[in-house]
């Protein structure tokens, strides 16, 4: 079924897609003529096939569980930001904040993703095929991140639990995200999230980030700068 | 928040159509910015008259025209709405203390290619008033409002220019300008209102006595404290500048025929060709420029 944004309201596309009939089983929907608009696909909860012919504005496939959502071209801030279950797959760039918060499901970025690419992420395994912008995976606090080109300042600022694999250089780390060993499960894990990208790279040509667990508790030796 | 918008035109294939470029780009950009909206619209121009364009406020067209035939040798009066281009052959070091000391208008900007409008309401309202639609020109930059650290008036709309040619528009606010106003004040600046972008233009002015405007924009890095996405425009094109946060957003598009700049992509949906443009985010602290 196509919906065509310059015919519908984007309000009455998004309704349609979250209120999808499930004794009609029709499944796969594509959305056409974007142009840019915000919130398309947001808040989407049954397993659906959408395919968005365009480049889209900010909060894309917002809060996503089980819709299996492709964008043909570029996305605006925020892509798949609190993104519960599912798979978001972006096949050109992604602006800033992508994966925000999400906590489950995957986010396919097959281009380069902004600045704070997956901050304070909970869960969700993010997949960039290109490089991230600063700031990335800013306070992430679970999940994986994988970089297959180069990472900018400050990778895994103020990090919790998130694993981050990066191919490239990275620019510079952030307050307590340090380089960690590759263990047999981080390689296994990571073929499998490459091979979910159909990617054919192989883990030993990544480096792993993690946090240094330093900034967990308070340093009493700390206490006379408050 | 604030939406801006540009166009260089690297052939002459769209000079025709860059004010209905413009106002679709204004007008979609309303969201992010009702208050007021302007445009900075420059042409080629070989001769020797320069043009001032002026806001009446609330001085009538009539009074403004006798009262000024009597103090400047002027060529051409063009009145659109509540503006005027006042195009004469005289230097500026001339035409501008005349004007600056006229009372109740404001001189919005001067320069052998360059025109500006700008007025408080929604920008569709603007656009409309001053008829962007049938504008045509080699590069222009718009602005659309929602004002945050000064009045919404005239004087607080963007574009500012604040030299020959120059402009600029601004989505951010700066942290130090009240610093930085005293500064440029003692080296002999000129400022209108209270606001922000207002003294960054006044910087780049200043700066740009000494320096070419990528070197001026790289130098503001390092001088100019908060949030910011600049596009600032000369006679010859225009340059884009982002702060090292880069949480103000921008977009470009860039096609054999045009490089266009937004705040956002949809402002930019509408623009012939543009699946098929180059479409990439400014990165942050580099300055990108555009000229002839």
């Amino acid at each position: 079924m196509i919906l065509d944004l310059k015919k519908l309201k984007l309000r009455s596309v998004n309704e349609k897609l979250q209120n999808i009939d499930r004794k009609k089983n029709k499944r796969d929907f594509v959305v056409s003529n974007p142009e840019g608009n915000h919130a398309i696909c947001a808040g989407l909860t049954e397993n659906i096939d959408v395919t968005i012919k365009g480049h889209v504005g900010y909060y894309c496939a917002g809060m996503n569980q089980n819709a299996n959502i492709i964008v043909d071209g570029n996305v605006g801030t925020g892509v798949a930001e609190n993104m519960m279950s599912g798979k978001v797959h972006v096949k050109g760039n992604a602006s800033q904040s992508a994966g925000a918060t999400a906590h489950g499901g995957t986010l396919i970025i097959d281009g380069d993703a902004s600045s704070r690419c997956g901050i304070s992420m909970k869960g969700v395994d993010i997949i960039v095929k290109g490089s991230v912008g600063h700031m990335s995976a800013f306070m992430a606090q679970s999940g994986n991140l994988v970089v297959c080109g180069d990472a900018g300042e400050a990778l895994g600022d103020s990090l919790y639990e998130t694993n981050i694999y990066v191919k490239g250089k990275v620019k510079s780390l952030g307050a307590d995200c340090e380089e960690k060993k590759m263990n047999k499960q981080h390689k296994t894990k990571l073929k499998e999230l490459l091979k979910k990208a159909g990617s054919n790279i192989k883990p030993e040509q990544f480096k792993r980030y993690g946090s240094a667990r330093k900034l967990y508790n308070f340093n009493i030796d700390n206490v006379s700068n408050y | 928040m604030c939406g801006i918008v540009g166009i260089y035109l690297k052939s002459k294939k769209f000079e025709k159509s860059l004010g209905r470029m413009l106002s679709k780009m204004l007008i979609s950009m309303e969201s992010r910015g009702p208050d007021s909206a302007g445009f900075a619209i420059y042409n080629k121009n070989k001769n020797k008259i320069y043009k001032y364009s002026i806001c009446l406020n609330e001085v009538s067209f009539e009074k403004f025209r006798k009262e000024i035939k009597k103090k400047i040798i002027f060529t051409k009066l063009d009145k659109n709405s509540d503006h005027i281009i006042l195009k004469s052959t005289e230097k500026p070091s001339k035409i501008i203390p005349i004007l600056e000391s006229f009372k109740g208008i404001s001189l919005v900007g001067y320069g052998k290619s360059i025109e500006i409008f700008k007025q408080v309401g929604k920008p569709s309202n603007v656009v409309k008033k001053f008829d962007l639609d049938n504008f045509s020109g080699t590069h222009a930059i718009g602005h659309t409002r929602m004002a945050t650290e000064s009045a919404i008036t005239t004087d607080g709309s963007h574009p500012y220019s604040t030299g020959e040619d120059e402009c600029l528009v601004h989505n951010g606010s700066l942290s130090n300008h009240n610093n930085l106003r005293r500064k440029l004040k003692k080296n002999g600046s000129k400022f209108n209102s209270d606001n922000d972008t207002e003294v960054a233009a006044g910087y780049i002015s200043d700066s740009l006595k000494d320096r070419n405007l990528k070197q001026t924009l790289k130098k503001g890095l390092s001088d100019l404290g908060g949030f910011y996405t600049f596009i600032a425009g000369t006679h010859s094109g225009f340059a884009v500048l982002r702060d090292e946060i880069a949480c103000k957003p921008a977009v470009i598009a860039e096609t054999k025929d045009y490089v266009a700049i937004s705040s956002e992509f949809q402002a930019m949906a509408h623009l012939p060709n543009v699946n098929n443009a180059k479409i990439f985010e400014p990165e942050p602290g580099i300055v990108y420029s555009w000229g002839r």
